[in-house]
């Protein structure tokens, strides 16, 4: 039965729900629980912005809370997953990432291939991405292509409730280590969620509005922009198929490489930067194997070459809009020859 | 006139009175504001611990460098940084000491030898040691001061900077702020030994702890560390033991608080309440003294909140600048 919950709870339903069937899940990180050791409530957080709220009350000690030490937690998480748990660690904002990279791109990413197959690494590392948030530059990164170009890890980044809570217990159950990216202004968000457990493939984008005009293809929070900017332009009688592709590594070519054999057109969205982005990757992929089927050149909608800044209204022009994206879409459709040159990188 | 028992000339004491009250009112208007919704983002008030800041700052120049935290606007008034900059920032204006780039958690004036408040947990200590070796190698005498809250100091780059500064000798000086809480989580639970002198001497640094909520304890310790550093005598560690008036950020509902614990440490470890008593008892500053400064820093933060107010916001052009030197 389905019921209308936000992305937050999704993700808190699909950690219950995996802990519940399997007792090799174990969760943690830093104030998942919250108020342990202090005079007060116990469970007091439930993370920082309350995602895991209520699991300790459930599942007790297999929710721990950690010290300050994201090298030593998810390397632990990593090592624990190469000995026969399923750890979901959570590293808060994933610009923490550089803190224990290491463990991540050396370690964990390695194993399976370095040591000829005989390892198997079921870690799930969840973290906050995206701006928005008016948190600046160390809280508001995406981050995603830096993961995705590391063979070994997989990169999840859902863009609605439903997405989220069978990406997450797909992640949970999937025997490789998974980078699981919660848009945190997306955990608002409700939409129609089942109450009972199901897995969503990895690999598999879907296909969130059919055109035959333009195909804009996108993930995480800017995928709704995407479908905004696909209304705007339904109004010009201009038909958007918008695609989110939900899982970056592994990445599902063929649906993106099918619809643009149809449209001829391509606008790729990544709130990354543009350099040896998500975007710069779709594009560079289509470019290679769907060159004939191309009536423009692709286009990428993406935040700028620079950190994320601060102040609300320089952090409203960084993340790609609508508008930005209709625009592109428009560009791919104008006769060749007069798209302006797109984002300074 | 009565005789002055403290380290300090009147003067001296004026001027850390001031400091203290002046991060008090900073943070006390920031809790205010932000409950209204006119500021934006995560604001982590260093309330209830004026005295650490002050302390330490009291003893150091424009060339003595230190790394923040998070928690950084008393580290930022205490080193110098201009109030209505400051304050301009945390609003997001292009007046702001970064030009509305960075916000609360970022603020920085490198000319003043604060070196920035840092989002990443204990980020600030291997930058320290940069600073103390920068001083080293120039030979300028001065000092590299890491921050780093109770939680943060489990941090490896903490850890490791505790080593590194022993073996280089470094006129480096890590303090560790101990509130008791790393946001939700107590100290008492995350960090295994009692004290942090144990850490210390662990890595072959002399280490100190001080009750941080007493500035004249801070300050005289604080005082034979950083001298000892300046005399090429290495690197230090110092506790300071204080207390958190407010929530980890602001929204947050400290549940995980006794109940009447926030009341009680207001009552009886008010670090300013304490300086004040003690400096009006001994006779060497008067209340009138102290009373006249709350009244000028009351309008300085006034003053401060109206210009960021009206201050003009960046503009969209600025979203691409500064991103390098030359490129
Ligand atoms: C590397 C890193 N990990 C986690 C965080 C999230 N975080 C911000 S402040 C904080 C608690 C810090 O506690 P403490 O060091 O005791 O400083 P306090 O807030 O008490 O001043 C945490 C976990 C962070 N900013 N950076
Ligand atoms: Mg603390």
């Amino acid at each position: 039965m389905a019921r209308k919950i936000s992305m937050k709870q999704a993700i808190n339903e699909a950690l219950d729900l995996e802990m519940t069937r399997d007792p090799s899940v174990i969760v943690m990180g830093e104030d998942i629980v919250g108020g342990t050791g202090s005079p007060g409530e116990d469970d007091a957080w439930g993370g920082v912005l309350g995602v895991t709220k209520g699991l300790h009350a459930k599942h007790g000690n297999r929710l721990m809370d950690t010290p300050l030490s994201e090298s030593a937690y998810i390397g632990a998480a990593i090592g624990a997953a190469t000995c026969g748990l399923r750890p979901v660690a959570e590293l808060m904002f994933i610009d923490f990432m550089g803190v224990c990279f290491d463990q991540i791109f050396n370690q964990a990413a390695k194993f399976r291939y370095m040591f000829g197959g005989k390892a198997e690494t079921p870690v799930v590392i969840r973290a906050m991405v995206g701006a928005g948030f008016r948190a600046a530059a160390q809280h508001s990164q995406m981050l995603t292509p830096i993961f995705t170009h590391i063979p070994g890890v997989k990169v999840v980044c859902p863009s609605n409730a439903y997405d989220a809570k069978g990406l997450l217990i797909q992640s949970i159950r999937d025997n490789d280590p998974v980078i699981f990216c919660e848009h945190k202004n997306l955990y608002g968000l409700e939409c129609d969620v089942p109450a009972e457990s199901y897995a969503i493939p990895f690999g598999e984008a879907n296909v969130l509005r059919d055109g035959g005009d333009v195909t804009i293809v996108s993930y995480g929070l800017t995928v709704h922009r995407a479908m905004e900017a696909a209304e705007a332009l339904a109004k010009d009688k201009v038909e958007a198929e918008v695609i989110d592709l939900r899982t970056l590594s592994p990445i599902d070519w063929d649906t993106v490489i099918d619809s643009v054999e149809r449209t001829g057109r391509l606008v790729v969205v990544d709130e990354a930067h543009p350099r040896c982005s998500i975007a710069s990757d779709v594009a560079a992929f289509v470019g290679q194997n769907a060159f004939g089927a191309l009536k423009a050149g692709v286009q990428m909608v993406t935040a700028p070459h620079v950190p994320v800044p601060f102040s609300p209204v320089l952090e409203d022009l960084y993340i790609p809009n609508a508008a930005a994206i209709a625009d592109a879409a428009r560009r791919t459709l104008a006769p060749t020859g007069t798209s302006p040159r797109s984002i300074a990188a | 006139m009565t005789e002055n028992p403290f380290p300090l000339d009147r003067d001296d004491l004026l001027k850390a009175y001031r400091i203290m009250r002046t991060i008090r009112e900073f943070e006390e208007r920031l809790h205010i504001d932000f409950a209204k919704g006119d500021i934006p983002g995560f604001v982590h008030l260093y309330a209830g611990e004026e005295a650490s800041a002050a302390g330490i700052m009291m003893h150091l120049k424009d060339n003595d460098r230190i790394a923040s935290t998070h928690r950084g606007h008393g580290h930022c008034i205490a080193k110098g940084v201009d109030v209505h900059e400051m304050m301009a920032e945390i609003y997001g204006r292009s007046t702001g000491a970064c030009r509305g780039k960075g916000g609360s958690m970022h603020i920085a004036d490198l000319s003043k030898g604060m070196m920035g408040a840092n989002g990443i947990l204990g980020a600030g200590a291997p930058l320290a040691c940069g600073a103390a070796l920068a001083a080293k190698v120039r030979g300028d005498g001065g000092v590299g001061i890491s921050f780093v809250g109770d939680g943060a100091s489990n941090q490896g780059m903490f850890l490791e900077s505790l080593n590194l500064a022993a073996v280089w000798n470094l006129p480096a000086i890590f303090v560790v702020e101990n509130n008791g809480y790393a946001e939700s989580t107590a100290r008492d639970w995350a960090v295994a030994v009692d004290s942090y002198i144990d850490r210390a001497s662990g890595f072959g640094l002399p280490g100190v702890t001080v009750d941080g909520t007493d500035f004249f304890a801070v300050y005289e310790a604080a005082g034979e560390i950083i001298r000892r550093a300046r005399e090429g005598g290495g690197p230090a560690l110092l506790e300071c033991n204080m207390v958190r008036f407010y929530g980890h950020f602001e929204g947050d509902a400290q549940t995980y608080r006794a109940k009447g614990e926030v009341e009680a440490i207001r009552a009886s470890r008010d670090c300013i309440k304490i300086f004040a008593e003690r400096v009006i008892e001994a006779g060497v500053i008067s209340r009138a003294e102290l009373e006249a400064i709350d009244k000028e820093v009351l309008d300085l933060i006034e003053d401060a909140v109206r210009a960021a107010k009206s201050a003009p916001l960046p503009a969209p052009a600025e979203l691409l600048t500064d991103v390098y030197v030359a490129y």
